[in-house]
């Protein structure tokens, strides 16, 4: 069953990033998803970017037409919540190095801030396009984590890719786990990287989704439904899979190459 | 040990638990999963000729836990791409029934010759689905065209046919008895019922599409019903499908008359790891009730002859 909420606020997190807050009981973990039905239009897995207490949040970067669209949802307006469905971040390794790209920092956000919480130490690789896209940058700070910038335009921090970074402090500092998110290329880089210090990396995968109940298997990734075996993998599990980083399935279950269109 | 392998008319199947089509049925890794998991059998996705999207989300409604409403749209990748799917639930061992869907007998003719190249054990005929414009039962409610869809496609394969009934029609029976004069092998008996969820907050249907199909639990009776009907109507094996969750469901459906059946929404709720308790479930019943085989209890809770 869906539940009808209002949206309670609106926040424009960055010049293409949007966070809707509204009020959803339900208890949720870090990592999780919901469904959120945009009636009139589509309904999309959406990783939480506030999981904790009643007002959850979600955190949508334009896209697609239809994130387009979602960026247009104000607050007053109605949209319907299913969930939440899904694993989540395992909390408790002490030393984190979080690795976040475009909007990818939207699931691990709330990861970082209930583990900050509890002490662990956290250390953030962000990657964006530029400097103004960098996502909840902020909220890492105010967290107490120490944040690495790459940006694709050097407008600050290390100019190229956010895997320069993460493989540098990878190769320089302990840490007892990696938890990323984002372009599945990013996300394999960062695996084998870990790979050499022997670094745990947890990944947070996104796929096209229609039932999220493991049933239609729009989400199939190799012998995995990312829906409800996932989102989030050890990357052991995700590095042996020929379709991972590699291709995904449209709708009709196509095999579609990353970056083809 | 009771004896859990069936033959279905013209195959065998290790043990009587198909998955049903549209279950995990896109990719090849998830239907080798399901055999994996101990299913008899595998149905694909129901293929079309082109690549379909299906309709747009929201695709289900979920109700607690009597049943499940879905409106996907017959969303496949078509037959030009199926086939490397069918290659990998093959190389994994496993035995798979290719699905198909089309609109008229000469495109469902060559829809199945294509599937039939793929290696599956056999073809079943999507002639149910209940809420596409132009497939499903829109082509599988008058037992005429139920009978020249299925004799179109006999002529063209040498795999056994099985047709799909649809309940939602006044006499699936009748729909049975086409599909059995027309040379179908099999029938399988039923889809999901035609169902509607509206949110009255927003009030609009809940589903993208509007109508959609009501699988579960709640459905289990009406398909016994049709199992039943059907059993004393045709000759040609029945396969049963609706609401099946536990061994004694399917139990039900043997005893009506059914010598398999498909599990479909019982994976949402248990996952693939159903298929082994199923089979473990039932082989332990069989026992308990004093039969040897399944084959046994298939339709046994007909009216006797003293």
């Amino acid at each position: 069953m869906r539940t009808v909420v209002e949206v309670t606020q609106r926040v424009l997190e960055t010049p293409s990033t949007v966070t809707l807050r509204f009020p959803y009981a339900p208890a949720s973990e870090p990592g999780q998803f919901v469904m959120v039905w945009f009636p009139g239009d589509d309904e999309l897995p959406m990783s939480l970017s506030y999981t904790d207490g009643v007002s959850k949040g979600i955190t949508v970067k334009g896209m697609g037409v239809t994130s387009r669209n979602v960026q247009r949802i104000q607050a007053g307006n109605q949209i319907g919540i299913r969930g939440p469905y899904g694993n989540r971040f395992d909390l408790s390794p002490r030393r984190v190095l979080v690795v976040g790209g475009g909007s990818g920092s939207a699931v691990l956000a709330p990861a970082a801030e209930l583990a900050a919480a509890r002490g662990t130490r956290l250390t953030v690789a962000l990657g964006a396009t530029q400097a103004s896209e960098l996502l909840f940058r902020d909220r890492f700070e105010r967290m107490g984590a120490r944040v690495e910038v790459a940006t694709d335009d050097g407008s600050e921090g290390t100019k190229g890719y956010v895997t320069t970074v993460a493989e540098q402090l990878l190769s320089t500092e302990p840490f007892d786990a990696v938890w990323t998110c984002g372009p599945e290329v990013m996300m394999q880089k960062v695996a084998i990287a870990a790979g050499t210090p022997g670094v745990p990396v947890f990944c947070s995968v996104e796929r096209h989704m229609k039932c999220a109940l493991g049933m239609c298997d729009a989400c199939a990734l190799g012998p995995v439904h990312v829906c409800v075996d996932g989102p989030v993998f050890p990357a052991e599990r995700l590095l042996p899979l020929p379709e991972f980083a590699r291709s995904h399935r449209d709708p009709s279950g196509r095999r579609v190459t990353f970056g083809a269109r | 040990m009771a004896d859990l392998a069936v033959r279905v008319g013209p195959f065998g199947l290790r043990n009587p638990f198909l998955l049903a089509s549209g279950i995990w049925g896109e990719s090849g890794e998830s239907l080798a999963g399901a055999w994996a998991a101990g299913a008899g059998g595998v149905i694909t996705k129901s293929i079309g000729r082109e690549p379909r999207l299906g309709y747009p989300n929201p695709t289900i409604e979920t109700y607690s836990d009597w049943g499940l409403l879905n409106a996907m749209g017959l969303p496949n990748p078509g037959i030009v791409e199926y086939p490397r799917e069918v290659a990998i639930a093959r190389a994994a061992g496993a035995a798979v029934i290719g699905s198909v869907f089309a609109g008229d007998a000469g495109e469902f003719a060559r829809l199945s010759a294509l599937m039939a190249e793929t290696g599956v054990l056999a073809i079943e005929l999507n002639l149910s689905c209940p809420h596409a414009e132009g497939f499903g039962t829109e082509v599988g409610s008058d037992p005429a065209d139920v009978e020249e869809i299925v004799r179109a496609v006999v002529r063209e394969v040498k795999v056994p046919v099985i047709a799909k009934i649809t309940p939602n029609s006044p006499d699936p029976a009748s729909l049975a008895a086409a599909a059995e004069k027309g040379g179908a092998a099999a029938v399988s008996a039923i889809n999901t019922l035609r169902a509607l969820a509206i949110d009255v907050r927003l009030r609009r249907p809940v589903l993208a599409h509007g109508l959609g199909g009501l699988s579960g639990p709640a459905i289990k009776p009406v398909g016994l019903a049709c199992v039943w009907q059907i059993y004393e109507r045709v000759s040609v094996p029945v396969i049963g499908v609706g609401g099946i969750s536990t061994a004694d469901d399917a139990l039900e459906y043997l005893m009506a008359g059914a010598r398999a059946v498909e599990v479909g929404t019982a994976v949402t709720h248990g996952g693939v790891g159903v298929f082994g308790r199923l089979a473990a479930d039932l082989s332990a019943r069989l026992d308990e009730l004093g039969y040897a085989s399944v084959s046994d209890v298939v339709g046994i809770a007909h009216p006797r002859e003293e």
